[in-house]
């Protein structure tokens, strides 16, 4: 029984069509590309003559789905972060003093008097006159917290209090660890995506991996050390009061108070107040921009909270100095002159114009909630990149025409339909991939290749099983049947094995492994098909036509 | 005309010297482990964290060179080879860069990089650094972990899949032909001291797969041929299936071997360890499956009725209709 039934037939041609039709803007990538970015330029910006021009170059009627090429083909750094979540304790710690203190302050009379002691990160260690009345204090320590509203820490506080001494230990509790983590996580993610998409690179991709680390992925740029400089800075902007002004870096700051070097004038120091006044959070925008005498300088805003605290501060303290510090450097110490009521102001220092669009543009995204340290870095050149693509090209090219010409010397005809069959195969799996909006990278290209040799094999299993058939003269149409019928659970054995080595590496593998694994995957999907369905309809509308009385294959 | 590899009347008794195959089969196991033992792997950077280099440029690549720019940098140990190419211009000379992971920092320093560049610079107006990769030591031990997390998964997988389709003793003799193939290839690593990354994990399960494919597509025959043949000795049965199926073996093992050498000749350098792999991996991977993995079904033995088609399953695929 070699026939197709009309409605199985239009549908298997409509499904291959519709894909390889989707694999089409990839033969001309350079044209579609300047169409999608042009679009997106339009989006954000609005049109001009060039980017109309670029548009109407691709049919908007065709699709415009193109392969993402990989860092390794492209060129671009790759980062992976790993997130100081740590760092956000301590300053949680410090938010709960005020409340912890005020409570305990109100049951001074069996407590005493408290004072606040220095311990490690991220403990808040408070010490009490009366250590008998330790079980009471941390009672009331306790009645500061909050119960925690996440899914998972559902039954639990946010804060732990022990007692040591005469001392007390307040901590956040595990479950509230793991939602700041989360938060904070985050938190980083989105001000890095801000940052790097105000930098402008294309394409970028960002992810979270595991519970506090992010993969940065940035096509274009120069080194691994640009992509550091643009998302490593935390940015943090605080206005402290200055307490003195010294060129001794071993100065002994005093208690609550920070030793900062100046940014500009190096062997100046300046000792400030650890509570700001104000910080670069409330800011609601930052913007570059000259100061009277011309130089680069940031201008900010504050919100109305953020005005409303610089408004107060700058009345009550005039004549005195107030410092801006950016990351732990004082970036200017002006001395108050007037009283500042309308939340804004402008940031002075050696600037070039470049560092103070740079600084602006920090300001803006945010700063980092905490630090990042970088685990993994790489940078791969454009040419290197280029090279890559054309080696690979010419090693695809090289391959497929070899296996073809094989093919076709070992069967002849049916090696004919084979190939038909395999280059319909190729042009599937750039569809899908296009479909997908997956990456290719240089594993991934090895894959494809892999696959032109392999895609094969579905075909020389069926058509060896015909050479059998044939051999017992049952006639050509029973003989492709049976070898159709009997090579299939082969095939199907076959392909689900390495199908499921290819799902492993997805699942296991990163980067350029997991490209790898889906050209591999989808080369194994769309081989099958092309091997049952292509194949066999292109031999069985041959057989409809001329109807021979022997065959070989 | 055809282009015949394997002529129609073939016809070879492969069991004619099974214990002399299986034993060299054993003996080059036996190698791979000492080997990996006594001279070790050539991990790269992913496994054992530190900052490869590639330089490139218009002058020859002195290594003794580079060496003393290097050296007073006092960055640990530092290896430098050299990179070829057939697609290199003339003019293009590219040395690879490692240096060891430096303490304290997880990724490479602004700092060190400048030095190094600054370092190679002075030997070496002309050179640039098309690339510069960095993995610190805390990832390259997960990265070692998730690896033999990746192998030992894919080969479990595979055991359980084939011990469903066919019969326990099948599934036994595909997988340890499975961890033949893999040994050997790292024992081929171990003695040519290929650089071993990442990217050689994911060769190592692709020979995995390729690997259980060819010894499946046997096996398929196998299970075929006991059906038909009831009362045939095993080792009979085993040898004509081999002989049914060699020509298949031999198109496919070529195609693919086609494909492959042709990414190894022309595809550059960056991936060519990673083709290396795979092109050993396809060749022990096809000798595995009629030396390997069917003496074992001999010696473990084999459920002779197949009778009943609920057992084996072996045709439940094939109501598939085109």
């Amino acid at each position: 029984m070699l026939q197709i039934s009309t409605w199985k037939r239009v549908l298997i041609w409509a499904f291959t069509a519709l894909i390889l039709f989707m694999a089409v803007p990839n033969l001309f990538y350079p044209r579609v590309e300047s169409h999608n970015d042009a679009l997106k330029q339009i989006e954000a910006a609005g049109a001009t003559p060039e980017l109309q021009e670029a548009v109407s170059a691709w049919p908007s009627w065709m699709p415009s789905g193109l392969l993402n090429l990989g860092l390794d083909l492209r060129g671009g750094a790759y980062l992976l972060a790993d997130v100081q979540v740590e760092d956000v304790y301590a300053e949680r710690m410090n938010g709960y003093w005020p409340e912890v203190r005020d409570a305990l302050r109100e049951k001074r009379d069996t407590v005493g008097a408290i004072r606040r002691v220095d311990g490690p990160a991220g403990e808040l260690h408070v010490k009490i006159a009366n250590p008998e009345a330790r079980a009471e204090a941390i009672e009331t320590a306790k009645g500061v917290s909050r119960p925690i509203l996440s899914l998972t820490g559902v039954g639990s506080n946010d804060i732990e209090v022990t007692g040591q001494g005469d001392t007390l230990i307040v901590t956040l509790s595990e479950a509230e660890k793991i939602a700041t983590d989360d938060r904070t996580v985050k938190q980083s993610l989105e001000i890095v995506r801000r940052r790097v998409d105000e930098a402008g690179t294309r394409e970028p991709s960002i992810q979270r991996q595991g519970e506090t680390r992010i993969i940065i992925q940035v096509p274009g740029i120069g080194s691994a050390q640009e992509l550091k400089d643009l998302i490593g800075q935390t940015a943090k902007l605080t206005f402290h009061p200055v307490v003195s002004r010294t060129s001794d870096p071993e100065a002994n700051p005093g208690a609550r108070n920070l030793l900062v070097p100046s940014m500009d004038e190096s062997g100046t120091y300046y000792i400030i107040e650890e509570t700001f006044v104000v910080s670069g959070d409330e800011l609601t925008d930052a913007q570059p921009s000259f100061d009277q005498n011309g130089r680069p300088a940031v201008s900010f805003r504050f919100n109305p909270t953020g005005a409303r605290k610089f408004g107060d501060y700058t009345r009550d303290n005039i004549g005195s100095p107030f410092a801006i510090v950016l990351d732990n450097e004082v970036i200017s110490a002006p001395t108050i002159q007037d009283h500042i009521p309308g939340g804004s102001g402008i940031i002075t220092g050696n600037f070039t114009i470049e560092e103070s669009t740079n600084l602006a543009v920090l300001l803006r995204a945010g700063a980092l909630p905490a630090e990042m340290t970088f685990l993994q870095e790489r940078t791969i050149g454009p040419e290197l990149g280029a090279d890559s693509i054309e080696a690979g090209r010419i090693a695809t090219i090289v391959a497929f025409i070899a296996v073809l010409a094989f093919m076709w010397l070992s069967y002849g005809l049916f090696g004919i339909f084979a190939n038909i069959a395999l280059i319909i195969n190729v042009g599937l799996i750039f569809g899908l991939l296009s479909i997908i909006g997956a990456t290719l990278t240089l594993p991934g290209i090895a894959g494809i290749v892999l696959t032109v040799g392999m895609a094969v094999d579905a075909n020389v299993l069926v058509f060896e099983r015909i050479r059998e058939e044939l051999k017992t003269a049952r006639g050509p149409s029973r003989a492709i049947e049976l070898g159709y019928e009997k090579a299939l659970s082969a095939i199907l054995d076959a392909n689900v094995t390495t199908f499921i080595t290819a799902a492993i590496l997805f699942a296991l593998g990163s980067g350029p492994v997991r490209g790898f694994a889906i050209t591999l995957g989808l080369g194994i999907l769309t081989s099958v098909f092309c091997a049952i369905y292509i194949t066999r309809m292109l031999i069985v509308m041959w057989f409809e036509r001329r109807r021979p009385k022997t065959i070989e294959v | 005309m055809r282009l015949k590899l394997v002529p129609d009347d073939f016809n070879w008794d492969f069991f004619k010297r099974w214990k002399l195959t299986f034993g060299a089969s054993a003996l080059a196991m036996v190698v791979s482990v000492v080997l990996f033992f006594a001279v070790g792997l050539n991990f790269g950077i992913d496994f054992l964290g530190g900052t490869t280099i590639r330089t490139e440029s218009t002058q020859e690549v002195d290594v003794g060179l580079y060496r003393q720019a290097i050296a007073p940098l006092g960055l640990g140990d530092v290896s430098i080879t050299e990179v070829f190419d057939a697609s290199f211009d003339a003019d293009q000379h590219v040395a690879q860069v490692r240096i060891q992971s430096q303490e304290g920092a997880e990724s490479i320093t602004e700092q060190t990089i400048a030095a190094l560049e600054a370092a190679l610079k002075s030997v070496d107006p002309a050179i640039t650094f098309p690339s510069v990769e960095s993995v610190g030591p805390k990832v390259s031990n997960e990265l070692v972990w998730t690896a033999v997390q990746a192998v030992v998964f894919s080969i479990a997988a595979v055991l359980f899949y084939i011990w469903l389709r066919f019969e326990w003793q099948f599934s036994l003799g595909a997988v340890i032909a499975l961890v033949h193939d893999v040994t050997l290839t790292i024992g081929v690593f171990c003695l040519l001291q290929i650089r071993f990354d990442l990217t050689i994990i994911a060769a190592l399960l692709t020979i995995v797969g390729y690997s259980i494919n060819d010894t499946v597509i046997v096996f398929d025959r196998v299970r075929e041929n006991l059906r038909r043949y009831k009362k045939m000795q095993l080792m009979e049965v085993l040898n004509i299936s081999i002989n049914e199926t060699m020509s298949r073996t031999v198109m496919t093992s070529g195609t693919t071997l086609l494909a492959l050498f042709a990414l190894y000749a022309l595809g550059g350098d960056v991936i060519r360890g990673f083709v290396f792999a795979m092109i050993w991996g396809i060749v022990v991977g096809t000798y595995s499956s009629i030396f390997v993995a069917s003496p074992i079904l001999l010696w473990l033995g084999v459920k002779r009725d197949w009778s009943k088609p609920s057992q084996g399953g072996g045709t439940q695929f094939a109501d598939v209709d085109a």
